[in-house]
C-alpha cells in the first residue's frame, strides 16, 4: 500500500527525513513511531504530496506520488497534524463542504446520509448545530477523523489521531480503527505513544532523527531475552546449583540465562529446590525501540 | 470548487462585516448632505458629490467615487489576503489539498470568489446609495447633466452607470491579484492584507510625485477614478481603456506569480 525508497527531505543543512524505505502492506495496522521532531509528520506530508521530497521515491496504492495525486488521494483518508475546520460552520457543514470541494458528483441526499453516518461513527452528534469553534480539542479530532472516513477509503493515513482525546475517547477511536481494519482498511498510524502503537499495530516502523531504525512485523520482533525469572524461597541452593548461569539475584528472585524454562524447572525440582514462579522474560516494545534508537545513535 | 468557494465567501461573517463597513461612509455623507445642504463646490471633492444635492439618483455614482479610492481596495486587500493564508490559519489548506483539490483550481476558485465579492460589495454600495439618494437627497427630475455640461437621456445615463459599475469592478482586479500573491507567500492573512495596502499606498504616493512622471501610467491606482470620463459627452475613452488594460496586466503578472509560487510550495502547516 505504501512503499518508499530512499525518501529524503532536506531543509538547507538539516536532513529532516533521511533516506527511509517504508513498506506498508495491505491489511496492516502500521504503527509509525518516533519522538516529536523525528520527521514523522514530514514523512506523512510527503506521502500525501503536501511536501515535495528532495530525493527518493514514494509509491502509494501502487502509484507514484505526488505524480499520481489525482487518482491516489481520493482513495486515502488523511488526518495530518491536527484536524482543520472552518470555525464558523457546524461539523456537518464542514464535512459537506470538504466533500463537495472535489471528486465525483454525489447526490445531495446521499452525501447528507454519509455525513450523518461518519459523525455517528466517531461519536459526534449529527444534529449538533454549533460552530466548530465551540468544539473541544477532542471533538475537533473526532471531526477530523470523520472527514478522513467520508469516502470509505481503503487506506487511512493518520498522524497522531488520538491527540487531545480523553482515555475513553482513545479507546473509542482504537476500537473504531481496529473494526475498520478487520473490514479490510489498511491503517497507517503515526504516534509518539508507544502504548497506543503496541496495542493496535500488526507492524511497526521506528523513526529516529529522520532515519528508519527499525521496521518489522510485531510478531517477528525479537522479544526473546534468553532469560528466565525464577521465584524461590531457596535462593542460595538455586545459585549454587546453576552457578555461572545466574545473571542477577534480588530477594527471592533469580534471573537465569537459559534457553528452555522447562529444562530449568525440571533441574531445579529434581534437586529439591522449591519453585514459586517460573517464566521466560520478554522484552516490551519500549525496550526494543529504545535499543534500536540507541544503536543508531552516533 | 468554484461553487464551494463562493458558498464559503457568502457564509463568512467577514464578508458581510466588510460590506456593512463599506456602506458606512457613503451613508454618513448622505445624511450630512441632507441635513446641511452644503455640498462641495462643483469640480472639487469626490466626483458627482456636488450634483447629488439637486439629483439624488446620482448618489450611487458619488458613493462609488467615495469608496473606490480607499475603502473598496482595503476591503479587497483584506478578503484577498485571507484567500490562502486564511486557509493556513484555520488548518484547512492541507485538507483541501489532500481531497484533492489541485493547487491551480484552488487559486482560480479563490480569485473568482474575490471578484464575486467585489461585484457583490459594489452592488450593495450602489443599491444602498440609490435608496439613500431617493429618500434623502435632491428630488430634481428631468435631464441629467453630463460632466461636460450637455444633457444626457435616461437611457444614456443607465448605460453609462452600468459601464461605470463594470469599470469599478475591473479596477479592483490588480488589488485582488496582488493580495492573492501575498497570501500565498505568508501564513498570516493580516500580513498579506497589510502588504497589499502598503503597495497601494506606495502607488498613491508616487502618483503625487512629479519626479515619478515616467512610471505613473503603470501604477495600479493611476486610472481608478477614470470612470468619471464615462459621463463626459462624448465619452472620453482613452483613460478608461488604459485603466482596463493596466488592471488586466496586473492580473496576469501577479496571479501568474501567485501560481508560480504556490504550485511547488511545501505546505508545512
Amino acid at each position: 500500500m505504501i512503499r518508499t525508497q530512499g525518501l529524503t527531505k532536506s531543509y538547507r543543512h538539516v536532513r529532516a527525513v533521511d533516506s527511509i524505505d517504508l513498506d506498508v502492506r495491505e491489511g496492516d495496522v502500521y504503527g509509525f513511531l518516533g519522538a516529536n521532531g523525528s520527521g514523522k509528520t514530514t514523512t506523512v506530508r510527503m506521502l500525501l504530496g503536501l511536501v515535495l521530497a528532495s530525493q527518493g521515491e514514494a509509491e502509494v496504492l501502487g502509484e507514484s506520488m505526488p505524480r499520481a495525486a489525482k487518482s491516489v488521494l481520493p482513495r486515502i483518508g488523511a488526518l495530518v497534524e491536527g484536524p482543520g475546520a472552518y470555525p464558523h460552520l457546524s461539523g456537518r457543514a464542514n464535512l459537506t463542504l470538504f466533500d463537495s470541494a472535489s471528486g465525483p458528483r454525489v447526490r445531495r441526499a446521499a452525501r447528507r446520509a454519509r455525513v450523518r453516518e461518519v459523525l455517528d461513527q466517531v461519536g459526534l452528534d449529527p444534529d449538533d448545530k454549533r460552530p466548530t469553534k465551540a468544539y473541544s480539542l477532542g471533538m475537533r479530532q473526532r471531526l477530523g477523523l470523520a472527514g478522513a472516513l467520508m469516502r470509505r477509503p481503503p487506506l487511512l493515513v493518520l498522524d497522531e489521531p488520538t491527540n487531545g482525546l480523553d482515555p475513553q475517547g482513545i479507546r473509542d477511536i482504537r476500537e473504531l480503527l481496529l473494526g475498520l481494519n478487520r473490514a479490510g482498511t489498511t491503517v497507517f498510524l503515526s504516534s509518539h505513544l508507544l502504548a497506543e502503537i503496541e496495542q493496535m499495530s500488526t507492524r511497526i516502523g521506528v523513526l529516529d532523527r529522520g532515519r528508519l531504525v527499525l521496521q518489522s512485523d510485531m510478531a517477528a520482533l525479537p522479544t526473546e531475552t534468553g532469560l528466565v525469572r525464577v521465584r524461590t524461597p531457596d535462593v542460595a541452593a538455586t545459585v549454587s546449583l546453576l552457578d555461572g548461569r545466574v545473571e542477577h539475584r534480588e530477594d527471592d528472585v533469580v534471573l537465569v540465562r537459559i534457553e528452555d524454562p522447562a529444562t530449568l524447572n525440571h533441574r531445579l525440582v529434581s534437586a529439591g529446590v522449591r519453585v514459586r514462579e517460573i517464566a521466560p522474560v520478554h522484552r516490551g516494545l519500549e525496550e526494543i525501540v529504545l535499543a534500536a534508537t540507541e544503536t543508531a545513535a552516533p | 470548487m468554484i461553487r464551494v468557494e463562493l458558498s464559503k465567501m457568502l457564509r463568512r461573517p467577514l464578508t458581510w462585516v466588510t460590506i456593512v463597513a463599506l456602506n458606512a461612509l457613503p451613508t454618513l455623507v448622505a445624511v450630512l448632505l441632507a441635513l446641511t445642504d452644503i455640498g462641495p463646490r462643483p469640480g472639487t471633492g469626490p466626483p458627482f458629490l456636488s450634483a447629488v444635492l439637486t439629483d439624488g439618483t446620482l448618489f450611487p455614482l458619488a458613493a462609488l467615487g467615495i469608496v473606490l479610492p480607499l475603502f473598496l481596495p482595503v476591503a479587497v486587500a483584506v478578503v484577498g489576503g485571507d484567500a490562502i493564508a486564511g486557509e493556513v490559519q484555520s488548518d484547512t489548506l492541507r485538507y483541501l489539498l489532500v481531497r484533492p483539490v489541485s493547487r491551480l483550481r484552488l487559486l482560480v476558485a479563490k480569485l473568482t470568489s474575490i471578484i464575486a465579492f467585489v461585484v457583490l460589495a459594489t452592488l450593495v454600495v450602489a443599491l444602498v446609495a440609490y435608496v439613500e439618494g431617493k429618500l434623502l437627497l435632491g428630488k430634481a427630475t428631468g435631464g441629467v447633466v453630463s460632466v461636460s455640461g450637455s444633457a444626457l437621456t435616461q437611457t444614456q445615463m443607465a448605460e453609462r452607470t452600468g459601464m461605470a459599475f463594470v469599470y469599478v469592478v475591473l479596477a479592483m482586479l490588480g488589488v485582488a491579484a496582488i493580495a492573492l500573491l501575498l497570501s500565498t507567500m505568508t501564513d498570516s492573512a493580516v500580513a498579506a492584507a497589510l502588504g497589499t495596502i502598503g503597495f497601494l499606498v506606495a502607488s498613491t504616493v508616487l502618483l503625487g510625485l512629479d519626479a515619478a512622471e515616467s512610471v505613473k501610467p503603470y501604477l495600479v491606482t493611476r486610472y481608478w477614478l477614470s470612470f468619471v470620463d464615462l459621463f463626459r459627452d462624448p465619452i472620453r475613452w482613452t483613460d478608461v481603456i488604459h485603466g482596463v488594460l493596466a488592471q488586466l496586466a496586473y492580473l496576469v503578472v501577479f496571479a501568474g506569480a501567485a501560481w508560480a509560487n504556490f504550485a511547488t510550495r511545501d505546505v508545512n502547516r
